[in-house]
């Protein structure tokens, strides 16, 4: 076979992928166009495996540990985007901009903005309590 | 010890008093008062023993070198000849006897121990200015004095004259000062040493390449600084000052240190006609204008001030007719009762509580209250006027005599036409000089009206100083016979043609004044004038600078009083407007260099902010614009960031593939 | 490089085998074309279980057995599932959302383009004259077990470790949403329901308050 099939095909793949992270506003969405990419990864690696012929199979084992990886991201991924659902109850991605400079933020941002900034975003937000429950749960176990 | 070592403790003692005063006066004023007079008095005996041990022979002449300092050497070096030694002791006489007057002056005054310790430097500056033998070091002097008048002459800085008194002062003498700087280098090149006696040595020999540029050169920095017109006109503003420091500066040292360097280097002037008739035109218009303006003038020390430099003017017009001898005399002479003559008006302002001759003609029985003031004052106007057998009148007649003798042709080494012209100038100012020191005799001693205020004695300090410089004023004519051998050995006794015309012109205006003051005084009555000091029981310098304060707003004018009593204002006519205010000299040179001075700063200053503030503001500007475009695209939208990255990635990719292939 | 070093057969005479790679390539390709562009979110992550299937079949052709079944357990069996639920639990819309597509679109139309074009234009440059050599199977389970037990045991190990950090990790956030107890995230969050309506700064959004809440809860 071709070595141009499978590594034309991996290269398409990844690219509806790039354009799945870029274009999509659902941040689940996001993360299946995240997994197109990966796959497209994964398809090279086997390709290229099969094609050298590696006496370790390097390309197949790097396969399996980025399929690992990816589930691992996969929960991640999606325990944060619940969880910035549950603080801003939107899971856009366009709409998170809190990092995103307004006309108001001219002057003086290093103080009048700056404890507002880091409890603006929902990610920190969510981490804030998160830290205190860690805190807390260490405080009970001790 | 010997002495030049005496010498050089002549200047030093009072420099160690001024450095001592300035760093105890703030934390033991106790020892201000001691550290400002011993010193004085100290250099004053010194002095007088040098003089005594060099006693007009052989100059004496020591010097050492510190450093190398290039083509041309630096010496610290003494010259000490007659005119020195006499200089000194009258500097060390006039500087003791305003120590000891200021200490009751000021006596309440809480910048006394500073104000001490500048007059202790400014002593020590002219000390220096005296003995130096090198023109770098008597530069040194010259421009510490400068300075020193700076801060004297704006002791009483929280009043506006007084500020703007002391800048001009500084300023005016500084523009004097620097042609002299550069007549000074251009005297060194020529001569090849800063050394007096080699300058001296090299003109003899007709070394001078240039010497009517360098004599015009040191012309100005000596106009400058001895108040010639047309550099004249910082001193009577210099008044703001206290009075003491009006007397130190206008008898012993500053206007006294131009006269005397050009008496230490009169060959060099000597050897340059023009430069000689330039100096007689300079002391020809100065002595005639300035007793003018002092006839016109109502502040009394303004008045004692244009008489000083009318004085000085006899002094530039000796010096022009190439007599120094009696140039030096009259300064000697001139710097006794003009000190006298100032420290007696301290004490009539400090009774009177007002500077002002049309306030003190409206009051009855001032001389009565300041008996010692009264008679040393007259003394010294007498000398002023040249009655014999007053100082004044020995020394005015040996200038005479000199201008004579040049006019005559006897002269070898002055020209005959500045003889002429210093010598009808110095006529007509005696008669000028004779009536506006009886002006104000009469202005302050006669007055009528209401009793004039009585506050008690004057402090002993003041008044006992008065009597001891009312005796050279009085006597120092005596010593006409002797000087001759001190100086070159011209003789300085009067003649007959020259004592017999000054004394009639002086009498003649004498006499002229006393019937205009006939004439105007009924008018005084009329005419309510009278602004005093609110505190007439603070001590006189407190009451000097109230009445310095409260004279412009009373009278309008710092110079004239609306007074119609005043003989002056009957002699002088229609000129007297002008006269009071110095011919409009200040006028001429506000126009001339104030004006275009300050529309130059209006120029740059409108240059700064419109035109490189516009510069500046873009520079600032510029990136913020920039800033605010590029802040647009900080949208905050992740998926815009990742397609701004991803973009460049792919750009980037493609470069180096195609960098590489092409390569390949 | 030994291997391989010049294709026995030119693109236009294809082996039985690189058909059907094309043919399941396209299925693979356009599902996942679909997957990214539906307006339908749940038929997304339908179609990209046709996608990863696909690709599934693929690894297989390539003789990768091992992986094949890997990517289907994992991949089709529990991380499409995982993305259903967590559509599901964001309240993701059934039916046609017309708002699925960012504004930025246009953008990533040409950014996805133009690197297509680069990439595609090297890999074909690089690789057109390459031969995969399918006779002998390359990743049999039997191989591949004892490769990966033998020589990759350690990265293996690594690997469950972060499984465990990144299992732990997902329960630390989902157990603070648990924890929460509020009940809807909007009633728990009033003012974070609206995130552009301009409460930044001024709104009680503080921590702290929060903070307060959840101690006297505990």
């Amino acid at each position: 076979m071709h070595l141009a099939y499978p590594a034309v095909l991996a290269v398409l793949l990844f690219c509806v992928g790039l354009y799945g992270v870029l274009a999509r506003r659902n941040a689940i969405l996001v993360l299946m166009s995240v997994e197109l990419m990966l796959n497209a990864v994964n398809l090279n690696l086997v390709a290229f495996d099969v094609w050298l012929r590696d006496s370790l199979h390097a390309g197949q084992a790097l396969t399996l540990f980025t399929i690992a990886i990816a589930a691992a991201e996969i929960g991640i991924g999606l325990a944060i985007v619940l969880a910035v659902y549950r603080n801003r109850g939107t899971s856009a991605v366009d709409d998170l901009r809190d990092t995103a400079e307004r006309p108001g933020d001219d002057t003086g941002s290093g103080d009048g903005n700056g404890p507002d900034d880091a409890s603006g975003p929902g990610g920190a937000t969510a981490d804030e309590p998160a830290r205190t429950d860690a805190s807390q749960k260490a405080e009970a176990t001790a | 010890m010997t002495t030049t070592t005496l010498a050089v403790l002549v200047p030093l003692l009072p420099f160690l008093g001024a450095v001592a005063g300035l760093l105890l006066g703030r934390t033991a004023p106790g020892l201000a008062r001691p550290l400002a007079v011993l010193p004085a008095l100290t250099s004053l005996g010194l002095a007088a023993v040098v003089a005594a041990r060099q006693g007009g022979d052989a100059a004496v002449d020591a010097a050492t070198q510190l450093t190398p300092t290039g083509s041309v050497p630096i010496d610290l070096a003494l010259h000490i000849d007659g005119f020195a030694a006499l200089a000194a002791v009258l500097v060390g006489l006039v500087a003791s006897c305003v120590q000891i007057y200021s200490t009751a002056y000021l006596h309440d005054d809480p910048r006394y121990p500073s104000y001490a310790a500048l007059v202790s430097l400014f002593t020590s500056a002219m000390l220096l200015v005296v003995y130096s033998g090198d023109l770098m070091v008597l530069l040194v002097g010259w421009e510490i004095m400068g300075i020193c008048s700076y801060f004297l002459v704006g002791h009483y800085w929280e009043t506006p004259e007084a500020r703007a008194a002391s800048l001009k002062a500084f300023l005016v003498t500084k523009l004097g000062d620097v042609p002299f700087l550069i007549g000074l280098f251009a005297l060194a090149a020529d001569a090849g040493s800063f050394r007096i006696t080699r300058i001296l040595a090299t003109v003899a020999d007709g070394g001078l390449d240039h010497p009517t540029l360098i004599a015009l050169l040191l012309l100005a920095g000596v106009a400058g600084k001895s108040a010639q017109f047309p550099l004249h006109t910082w001193l009577p503003d210099a008044m703001a000052g206290p009075t003491p420091v009006s007397a130190l500066i206008h008898a012993a040292t500053m206007v006294a240190a131009g006269v005397y360097f050009i008496a230490r280097l009169l060959p060099v002037f000597a050897a340059s006609a023009a430069a000689l008739v330039v100096l007689a035109v300079m002391a020809a218009v100065t002595m005639a204008g300035s007793a003018l303006a002092a006839l016109a003038q109502d502040d009394i020390k303004r008045v004692l001030a244009y008489s000083t430099i009318g004085q000085l003017g006899y002094m530039t017009g000796a010096l022009a007719v190439g007599d120094r001898g009696a140039a030096v005399f009259h300064l000697l002479a001139h710097g006794a009762f003009k000190a006298l003559l100032f420290l007696a008006a301290g004490v009539i302002i400090h009774a009177a509580g007002t500077n002002s001759l049309a306030a003190m003609s409206r009051m009855k029985d001032l001389r009565a209250r300041v008996p010692d003031a009264y008679w040393t004052m007259t003394v010294a106007l007498l000398a002023l006027a040249a009655v014999p057998p007053f100082s004044g009148f020995f020394s005015k007649e040996a200038v005479l005599g000199a201008a004579e003798h040049t006019a005559t042709g006897h002269s070898g080494t002055a020209p005959g036409a500045a003889g002429w012209i210093v010598l009808v100038a110095g006529l007509v100012t005696a008669l000028l000089t004779a009536a506006y020191a009886t002006r104000l005799w009469l202005l302050a001693f006669n007055g009528r009206g209401t009793e004039a205020p009585d506050h008690g004695r004057q402090p002993v300090a003041m008044t006992a100083v008065l009597w001891v410089l009312a005796v050279p004023s009085l006597a120092f004519g005596v010593t006409v016979g002797a000087l001759p051998d001190w100086f070159d050995g011209h003789k300085l006794a009067p003649t007959l043609t020259t004592s017999v015309l000054g004394t009639g012109f002086a009498l003649v205006g004498a006499l002229v004044t006393y019937g205009a003051w006939r004439q105007t005084t009924s008018l005084a009555a009329r005419v309510p004038i009278g602004a005093v000091a609110a505190h007439r029981d603070g001590d006189a310098g407190l009451v000097e600078a109230e009445a310095i304060a409260t004279r412009t707003p009373a009278y309008g004018d710092v110079a004239a009083a609306p007074d119609p009593a005043d003989p002056g204002r009957l002699l002088l006519g229609p000129l007297h407007r002008h006269a009071a205010a110095g011919f409009r000299l200040d006028a001429v040179y506000a126009a001339l260099f104030v004006r275009p001075v300050q529309a130059g700063a209006r120029l740059v200053r409108f240059l700064d902010r419109e035109v490189v503030e516009t510069y500046v503001r873009g520079a600032g500007a510029a990136p913020r614009w920039l800033g605010v475009a590029v802040r647009r695209a900080q949208t905050g939208n992740v998926q815009t960031y990742l397609s701004a990255l991803l973009a460049g990635t792919v750009v980037l990719a493609v470069a180096a593939v195609l960098v590489a292939t092409a390569g390949a | 490089m030994n291997v391989a070093a010049t294709a026995p057969q030119g693109f236009l005479s294809p082996t039985g085998v690189e058909i059907a790679f094309v043919l399941v390539g396209l299925v693979t390709l356009g599902a996942a074309v679909v997957t990214v562009t539906t307006r339908q979110l749940v038929h997304a992550a339908l179609w990209l279980v046709v996608a990863l299937g696909g690709l599934a079949v693929e690894y297989l052709l390539l003789t990768a057995e091992f992986i094949a079944w890997v990517q289907v357990l994992i991949y089709v069996g529990s991380i499409v599932v995982l993305l259903l639920f967590g559509l599901m639990l964001t309240r993701a819309p059934i039916g046609r959302s017309p708002d699925a597509d960012s504004g930025n679109r246009p953008v990533a139309v040409a950014v996805a383009l133009a690197a297509a074009a680069a990439l595609v234009w090297v890999v074909v440059d690089a690789f057109r004259t390459q031969w995969i050599d399918l006779d002998q199977p390359q990743g049999t389970t039997d191989v591949t077990g004892s490769i990966l037990f033998r020589h990759w045991v350690l990265p293996f190990e690594a690997l469950s470790v972060l499984l465990l950090a990144a299992l732990v990790g997902a329960i630390v956030l989902s157990r603070r949403n648990a924890t929460r107890g509020t009940g809807s995230p909007d009633a728990g969050s009033p003012d974070a329901g609206s995130p552009d309506a301009g409460s930044r700064g001024t709104g009680p959004r503080g921590t702290g308050s929060r903070g307060a809440d959840d101690k006297e809860q505990r």
